[in-house]
């Protein structure tokens, strides 16, 4: 196979992989924070992109200059996560912690369906295509082959940045620490003075927002459709599956394998692309159950 | 007890007419039935606190290997298709099974939908095996050997589908008082327990994982020869999300609750294609929430009586 | 001493910065009654939890009855005749505590007909003379979360005896029963455990049972035996009675 295919397919594997990254570790937070695995995740990572899709239409349509595009990304990832995440956490998750897991599978996935249909009330089921943030970026050339700046290097940067900045805000702010205090030991957090409740709420409001600006990055890139969200909640899942989870450093990793396996499948046998993902979370949980970096806890007896 | 044996026979006795009166609905009721056998697989399973967002994969899978057979008259006979169909989901969920029960909860959940979206790509991608999004036509067979028309096929498949239904909820309701039954809540209850009596939680959730697969390709097999058409649909987690669905809607307190939701549910289909035929899901997902916070032991606990809230809240810990 | 029926032999086991065990090791023997004691903390449920499957050491291995069993599971372990109660009772809690009992039953027989409903069950009887053993005939029909959880304790013990078990080990047997009963317990239970001829290793922080009731003392520290002797002996000697004695109780 020629060496610049391979190429290709590790660049496009690298921006695929930090899309999923992005949704995959807000996922893993809240499940390391909430114990809750919220399968309407993809949910906001379709409206993310729905959201953004739209303000960059409207910006275009409005005539504004196109940079304008950039912050309307973020804004709207972070609209998406506190209004619609924060409706959900404060009007049903709230209700269901500490119950049995069954049960919180089946509230989030309730939400799911509901914010799927609600998608298609608000935005239509014609495709939306907003690809105007990424023909501004322009093109680089990589051993003569042109590769959209916006894939190759904005995508992977606010995913660094991501991942740096909570590792940042984590280990070093003062909220960061209080959220690892209540997912270690939520009882012993509580009686220093954290606000349980609260840390609930911003956490989950922070993983939302990180799948909406997934969300975000990825109208530019291709066109949405209803259904974007269950492919990508499954992505997301596998990601952190595989990383363990409540693994943010690894879910890096496992993004980046997951990111790299689907674009080699793209490009060698393109029949197989879905099938990629499902297959390296299969093979990895067959070997580690656990996830490739978590260690094994067991139940006190 | 004997208040659910008369509700249950109540409950028979109207499914049992109501078709003599009402010609339109053999269809629909039977494709309620289905759905009902496919959400008590998820009801057994949920007995063990584990649900599956995939069991479309049991369901599809059966409902085109009846579709392949009855194309290339290998099997003309609806009560040889029935059974095979019905058998090779089995013989694929003890495949799946082997994997699935070493992963309990969201691992449990996630890995059945995932099996199952690969099965629904390999449906729409093969396109000149499956006839690919488009699906393929189920030629309508002979019923104990007499070619029928439509109407007399469509009645004979619904009675035959009621008294399956019937042996299979007694065998789960039988098999759910049994040891082996107690056995399948314990692993929701306390597993560390269950291997300390020397039993394998693994080999008891692989024995439920086989009945609900069994089950979910009884009613995929039916509703092939039903509707006379399998599509990738049947696999697609949206099916499967409706099954979990029905067995929450019914309740999993009784193994008429499945039923009990599939009717319910095709009734706010019927209902959401007039008045909300885009947002049908989300009603559903709405109900779903009610129910879960209002009405946890579902319709089954409301019609028994049986005091569904405290029999909930004792289960969650 | 007669034959040993159990053996661990220098069990190291170290999780989370912990060691958890360091070199522990026992014998014992058949129709032993042996009472472990020791600060919290020392590695006694660890001790408990690698000789029946639910740890594995990193090194020493678990003989029970001549045959290796460091790497079996719990359940490989329990089917050889190894029972064991908790410290924090493992019951099914939404189950009624005839059905905790009959699922036992229903274990050590391997009897799981589907058609065999629980309320028929063929080892009915025996159930009820069990629970009639520790007292508790009058709560069969009870759900487990129901009860306190002195009962749960005694019925976790009844569940392991009724697997018929060779050896078992109980995790504070008395901890959650009354000062008043646990004598009264203790009785009963040395009875059955003498009627089948089971051995019984038991972790005890109650020095007037441990006295009582032990025919051997095993103290545990930071991971190991640290004294082992009768119960005079032990509950004597002066530096178990100002480390473990004077502090543990």
């Amino acid at each position: 196979m020629p060496p610049e295919m391979l190429l290709l397919a590790a660049l496009d594997g690298l921006a695929y992989g930090s899309l999923i990254f992005l949704v995959a570790v807000g996922l893993s937070l809240i499940f390391g924070v909430l114990g809750i695995v919220n399968v309407a995740h993809g949910s906001f990572y379709a409206i993310g992109a729905y959201v953004a899709a739209a303000g960059v239409l409207a910006l275009g349509a409005a005539g504004l200059p196109t940079w304008l595009a950039f912050p309307t990304l973020l804004i709207a990832a972070a609209l998406v996560g506190i209004l619609v995440g924060g409706l959900v956490e404060i009007a049903l998750l709230r209700r269901v912690y500490g119950k049995e897991e069954v049960l919180q599978l089946i509230v989030t996935f309730a939400v799911f369906m509901i914010l799927e249909d609600a998608q298609k009330v608000v935005f239509g089921v014609q495709p939306y295509f907003a690809n105007a943030p990424m023909n501004w970026l322009g093109t680089v050339e990589v051993f003569g082959i042109f590769y959209t700046t916006y894939q190759l290097i904005l995508m992977p940067l606010v995913a660094l940045a991501v991942l740096v900045g909570l590792r940042f805000f984590l280990r070093r702010t003062s909220f960061g620490r209080a959220i690892v205090a209540v997912t270690q030991d939520r009882e012993a957090a509580t009686a220093m003075g954290i606000d349980a409740a609260r840390v609930y709420l911003i956490t989950f409001i922070i993983g939302a927002s990180l799948a909406a600006l997934g969300g975000a990055l990825a109208s530019a890139t291709t066109s949405l459709t209803p259904g974007i969200g269950a492919g990508t909640l499954v992505l997301s899942f596998a990601v952190a599956a595989i990383a363990g989870l409540g693994r943010i450093e690894g879910a890096a990793v496992a993004a980046l394998l997951i990111g790299l396996g689907r674009s080699a499948a793209v490009y060698f046998a393109p029949e197989f692309d879905v099938l990629i993902p499902y297959l390296i979370m299969m093979v990895v949980l067959l070997v580690r159950p656990q996830g490739l970096f978590s260690t094994v806890q067991t139940r006190k007896v | 007890m004997a208040r659910q044996l008369v509700f249950g026979a109540a409950l028979i006795a109207a499914l049992a007419v109501f078709p003599l009166f009402s010609p339109w609905s053999t269809v629909i009721l039977t494709v309620a039935l289905c759905e009902g056998l496919a959400a008590l697989g998820i009801m057994v399973l949920l007995r063990a606190g584990q649900v599956s967002f995939g069991h479309g994969l049991f369901f599809s899978f059966s409902a085109y290997a009846v579709a392949f057979m009855a194309a290339a008259k290998v099997g003309h006979e609806a009560l040889v298709l029935i059974p095979v169909g019905m058998a090779a989901s089995g013989l694929l969920a003890a495949i799946v099974g082997l994997f699935v029960v070493r992963y309990r909860a969201i691992f449990f959940g996630m890995l059945n939908l995932a099996i199952s979206m690969v099965f629904f790509s390999l449906l729409e991608k093969l396109f000149s095996i499956t006839g690919g999004a488009d699906g393929k036509r189920v030629p309508r067979p002979t019923f104990a050997g007499v070619e029928f028309g439509r109407e007399q096929f469509e009645l004979a498949t619904f009675y035959v589908t009621l008294v399956l239904c019937i042996l299979a909820a007694l065998f789960v309701a039988r098999y759910l008082l049994s040891p082996g039954g107690k056995a399948l809540e314990a692993i929701k209850s306390n597993e560390t327990r269950l291997e300390y009596l020397g039993v394998s939680p693994r080999k008891v959730l692989y024995g439920a994982y086989l009945l609900s697969g069994l089950l979910a390709g009884l009613g995929g097999a039916i509703i092939a020869l039903v509707s006379g058409h399998v599509t990738p649909e049947l696999a697609y987690w949206v099916r499967s999300g409706e099954f979990v669905f029905i067995a929450i809607l019914g309740g999993i307190g009784g193994v008429a609750g499945p039923f009990l939701g599939a009717l319910m549910f095709q009734i706010i289909r019927g209902y959401a294609a007039v008045y909300a035929p885009e947002t049908w899901h989300a009603v559903l997902g709405v109900m779903l929430l009610v129910i879960i916070f209002f009405a946890p032991a579902g319709l089954y606990g409301i019609v028994a009586g049986k005091g569904g809230k405290a029999q909930r809240e004792e289960g969650g810990r | 001493m007669s034959g040993v029926i159990l053996e661990a032999d220098d069990l190291h086991l170290r999780f989370g910065g912990v060691q958890a065990a360091n070199g522990a090791s026992l014998k014992v023997a058949a129709n032993e009654r042996i009472a472990i004691i020791g600060p919290n903390g020392a590695g006694k449920t660890t001790f408990i939890n690698l000789c029946t499957g639910y740890l594995k050491p990193q090194s020493g291995r678990v003989v029970f009855n001549g045959q290796d069993v460091t790497r079996l599971s719990p359940r490989a372990i329990t089917r050889l005749g190894v029972g064991r109660s908790f410290q924090i009772p493992q019951l099914f809690l939404d189950n009624t505590v005839i059905d905790n009992l009959l699922l036992a039953l229903s274990a050590r027989e391997g009897s799981w007909s589907p058609f065999t409903p629980m309320l028929r069950h063929p080892k009915a009887e025996e159930m009820w003379a069990l629970l009639d053993l520790v007292g508790l005939k009058e709560t069969g029909n009870r759900i487990v979360r129901e009860l306190p959880e002195g009962m749960r304790k005694l019925i976790d013990i009844a569940v392991a005896l009724a697997l018929e078990p060779k050896l078992i080990f109980m995790d504070e047997p008395t901890s959650g029963v009354s000062s008043t009963e646990k004598f009264q317990v203790m009785d009963t239970l040395t009875r059955v455990l003498d009627a089948r001829a089971t051995t019984a290793v038991f972790v005890e922080h109650d020095m007037d049972v441990v006295a009582r009731y032990a025919n051997r003392v095993a103290v545990w520290a930071g991971g190991r035996i640290a004294h082992q002797g009768t119960p005079e002996e032990i509950l004597n000697h002066p530096e178990v009675r100002e480390t473990v004695i004077g502090v543990g109780v």
